[in-house]
Order: C-alpha cells, then structure tokens, then sequence
C-alpha cells in the first residue's frame, strides 16, 4: 500500500477493489442525498401528524402575530397619510356677529403674514355639510335657527408645536372669535402612535421570531433524540458532520416553511374578515382607503424569514446535540 | 509495510484507569491476526483508539502511512471508510430493512444507488442472507443478526477488518462460520484483526496472537 488510508483512492494490494469516487460523482451523490434527506424530513413530519401539525400550529400563530399586526398597522399609516396633517385652527366666530362682519374679519386675517391660508365657511355652508355627512342631519329639522357658528380655517405658517398653541391663544383672544381649536392635532397623535404602535410591532416579533427559533430548536432536538441510534452508528461507519446534520436541517427548513405559508393564510383570513368594517370605517373619514393586504413582495419576505428562523432554529439544536452524540461508549 | 502500527501507546480514561501500558506492536497488510486477554485487558481499548473513538494520553497509532494524532476532526469520518468494524452488540439499526442496514456506509460515501444495490447483495450473498435483506434484522436470530454486521463491515471492500468479539453470544459451530468468514476477506488481501477470548477458537485458527493483560501486550506470536 503506497497511499494514505485516507484517502479514498487509496488501493489494496491485491484483491478486493476499492471503489473510486471522483468528483462529479460526488457532487451527483451530494445532490441526490440533498433530495432524499429533504424528502426524508417531509415523510417524517407525517409520521408524526399530531405532533407535527401542533407544532405548526404553534409555529403559524407566533409568524402570524406580527405579520397581522404589521400590516394592520400599514394600513392605519397608509389611511392616515392621506389625511391633511397640516396643523389648522378653527375659529369659531362669535354667533351675535353678521355675515358682513364676520366677512370683514376674514379679510383683516388674510392680512396676516403669519397665516398662509383663511377660508371662511358661513353658518348655512356649516349647515348643509353637516347635514350631507352627519347621522344627525334629521336633527336639525327639528330646530328653528341655524345653531351653528360661522368657522374660518387659517393655516399657520408655522408647523412648530410650541408656536402653534401661541398662535391659536392670540387668536382666540381676538373680539370676533368665540373659541379656537388646533385642528388635525389628533392625526398627529394618531400618527405618531401608529409610529410607535409599528416599532412595538418590530419588538414583539424580535420576541416571537425568538420564540419561533425555540419551538423549532426544541422540536429538532427531540427528533435528533430519537435517532440517536442511527446517528452513532452512521458516524462509526465513517458519516461526516454535514451528513449527519441534513436531515435536522431540512427538518428545521419545512417547520419555517410551511409554518409561515399556514401563518401567511391566517393573516390573510384575517384581514379579508377585517377589510369590510375598515372599508366602512374609512368612508365616514370621507376617505377612498382600499385596504391592502400582503403583496408579493410581503409575503416573500414572510416565507423567508420564517423559512430562516426554522433553519437556524435547527442549526441552534443541531451544533448543541450532535457533538454529544459521538460513539465513545459503544 | 504495516497496517497497523501501535508505537509505545498509553490510554488512561479520566476516571483515571490505565487501560493501556506502552503498547507496541505491529500488524503487516493483509495479514490476519488475534488480540485476546481477559475482559477489562484492554481489547476494546485498543480498537477503539484505531477507529479514532478513542485518542491515546501518549504514544502514536498509524493506519497504513496515516499518524492518527494528526487527524484532525473532520478527517476522521474518511479514516473510518477505510476500515470495516464488527461490533460486539452489532449496532444494527432496527427501524429499517437488512439492506438498508448494510447499504448506510455506501449510502454515506456517496455511491451510485445502483451500485450500491449491487454490493449490498454481493455482501449479503457472501455471508448468506441474500434472501434476508427485505427483513427487520429484529426478527434474524443473533447469529444472523452478527452476519448482517460483517455485511456492513465490509460492503465498503474496507482494507481494514476489525472485529470486537464478534462470536461472543455464538454457539461453536456458528463461531466456525463465522471465523471462516473473515479468513475468506482475508484471502482475498483484507488485513483483518479480531479481539477474542475464545481461546480454543483461536487455537485452531493458527493465527498470530496477541495477548494483552492489564494494559500490557504480554505475547505476540
């Protein structure tokens, strides 16, 4: 013998002859153990229906979280931003005044340089709106007189929300003006805490891909329990660690996967069950909203990241067990 | 030129039990030899540390021109193609078929499934279980069951046997069997070491023996 044991090329003396393997063969071998060992983990999942279909479960639930809450909330966003967030305030003119007067002071406003913009709605013009849009227009049959006051919308040149209160006080304080309001104030608040909402979003589905990672992580490592036996006796006979790992980590690839197809139906359940009401909700904010569920692009991302977080689910149990698993004790 | 080679080989376990004492010996390619003593000499020791499930506290082992303790770990799997085991409790798995129990070497080397197919009926004709091979190994007796096992260890035509009491639970006649088994995969340039203490066996095999006691390599003849 003239060549090291191992190599694999190495041949005996006389005799048997030892198989030689060269490189296509290899990588032909490599594909068709890739093919089977996947084939493989799927059969196994179906061994185990029971088990496999509540660990999915478990698996779509937690993908699924945060996907929904996701695009809820892009939606809110997307509904939002269609809203006019320009800060306005509302000046509600004394009701004793004449349109005359309340006319003249909308023209003293335009006036002003630190307003960009005064539109003047009268008390009739109030009325009908109010009467087109609201659910009480029935109520106002009943009344005699217009109970509405004449409102001017000015926008301010500032956006700063420490002058804007200054603003809306100096306004206030003026003769004709019964009270005044920062207006669109609350789609403000309402945006920021949509902002604040999505990057809590971000939060809870770090926790939950955590929590993803474990479910998979636990699953794999029951499954590599189980085969303890084939495991020592394929690594005697000469299985290298890669080998050894396939069929954990195809495991761990069809848990990612077909859990985030499974959560990518619950959110969309989910969503086709809520796009109704949001549709009604979004028409009386005098909105056109189409509400928007996962696009392709979305649902890409979806699969991939649960496909990811499966692998690496099983990757984590993997390099933890399978070095435990070496025949020593035989 | 050496298969084996065993150069001044201590083993001490962590428990702090000396399994072997500055053993040294050599086996020549192609040859067919014994390693005997009482349990607890040192036997599945020194096996272990040629199949590299065991390293040595001091000393070297070569495998034909391969130093083991220059393996690294990843090199070991492909050391462990190159030689056949028999194990004592066979290690057979018994969630799959006789012959995908003894295809899995040739599975994970890598062969063609055609191939492969063919060789595991070469091996299991040689040891006479061709008709076997869709059965569970569960339901083979344990002589049959033993058969299985020397058909893996060497459908991969290994140059290397090793065999750890592989009669331990046979009755005589089997054990015959069995021994002619292994000096057929000798004829055909197999280096091949068993470890035995059936001594009447080994006696009227006419084989190079060598004796371990307490660690110590005692007879080598």
């Amino acid at each position: 013998m003239t060549k090291r044991p191992v190599q694999e090329t190495a041949v005996p003396r006389r005799g048997a002859q030892q198989h030689r393997i060269d490189s296509v063969d290899r990588r032909r071998s490599w594909r068709r153990h890739h093919v089977m060992v996947a084939r493989g983990a799927l059969v196994r999942l179906r061994h185990t229906p029971v088990a496999s279909a509540m660990t999915l479960a478990v698996l779509a639930i937690a993908l699924a979280l945060p996907g929904f809450l996701f695009t809820v909330l892009t939606n809110l966003q997307l509904l939002t931003s269609g809203w006019d967030t320009q800060p306005r305030i509302a000046l509600y003119i004394q009701t004793e005044l004449d349109d005359a007067a309340i006319d003249r002071f909308s023209r003293e406003l335009l006036l002003r340089d630190d307003l960009t913009t005064v539109e003047l709605i009268g008390r009739q013009k109030g009325l009908e709106e109010f009467r087109k849009y609201s659910a009480f227009a029935d109520l106002l049959d009943q009344l005699d007189t217009n109970p509405l006051p004449a409102v001017i919308m000015v926008t301010p040149l500032t956006t700063d929300p420490v002058q804007l209160p200054v603003l809306k006080a100096e306004l206030a304080a003026m003769a004709p003006v019964a009270d005044a309001e920062l207006d669109m104030e609350w789609v403000q608040r309402l945006q920021a805490a949509l902002a604040l909402a999505k990057r809590g979003s971000y939060v809870l589905g770090g926790l939950l891909a955590l929590a993803v990672l474990l479910v998979v992580g636990n699953t794999v490592r029951m499954t590599i329990e189980s085969r303890r036996d084939e495991i020592l006796v394929s690594k005697l006979v000469g299985a290298t660690d890669a080998w050894v790992r396939r069929p954990f980590l195809y495991s761990g690839f069809w848990f990612g996967l077909l859990g985030g197809a499974l959560a990518w139906l619950l959110v969309q359940a989910a969503l086709l069950l809520l796009s109704e009401p949001a549709r009604a909700l979004a028409h009386l904010y005098l909105n056109r909203f189409e509400p928007q569920g996962l696009g392709v692009a979305d649902t890409l991302v979806m699969l991939a990241a649960s496909v990811l977080l499966g692998l690496a689910g099983s990757w984590l149990a993997v390099a933890r067990h399978l070095r435990e698993i070496e025949p020593g004790e035989v | 030129m050496a298969a084996i080679r065993f150069s001044n080989v201590f083993k001490r376990y962590s428990s702090g039990q000396d399994a072997l004492l500055g053993v040294n010996f050599e086996v020549a390619s192609g040859e067919m030899c014994f390693l005997t003593g009482h349990s607890g000499a040192g036997k599945s020791t020194l096996l272990k540390l040629i199949m590299l499930m065991e390293r040595p506290s001091r000393g070297q082992v070569w495998i034909g021109q391969q130093d083991l303790s220059l393996l690294h770990r990843a090199q070991i799997p492909f050391l462990r193609r190159q030689v056949g085991v028999v194990f004592q409790n066979h290690q057979l798995l018994f969630d799959r078929s006789v012959f995908d129990n003894v295809v899995l070497p040739l599975h994970i080397t890598g062969y063609d499934p055609t191939d492969a197919a063919r060789r595991v009926r070469a091996a299991l004709d040689k040891v006479g279980l061709l008709a076997r091979e869709r059965h569970n190994p569960i339901t083979l007796s344990t002589g049959e069951q033993q058969r299985v096992g020397i058909a893996r260890a060497i459908v991969n035509k290994p140059r290397l046997l090793l065999a750890d009491e592989p009669t331990g639970n046979l009755d005589p006649e089997l054990s015959e069997d069995i021994m002619g088994l292994f000096e057929q995969f000798n004829q055909i340039g197999t280096t091949v070491l068993i470890a035995s203490h059936d001594h009447s066996l080994i006696n009227r095999m006419r084989h190079r023996v060598l004796t371990l006691r307490n660690g110590r390599l005692i007879a080598n003849d």
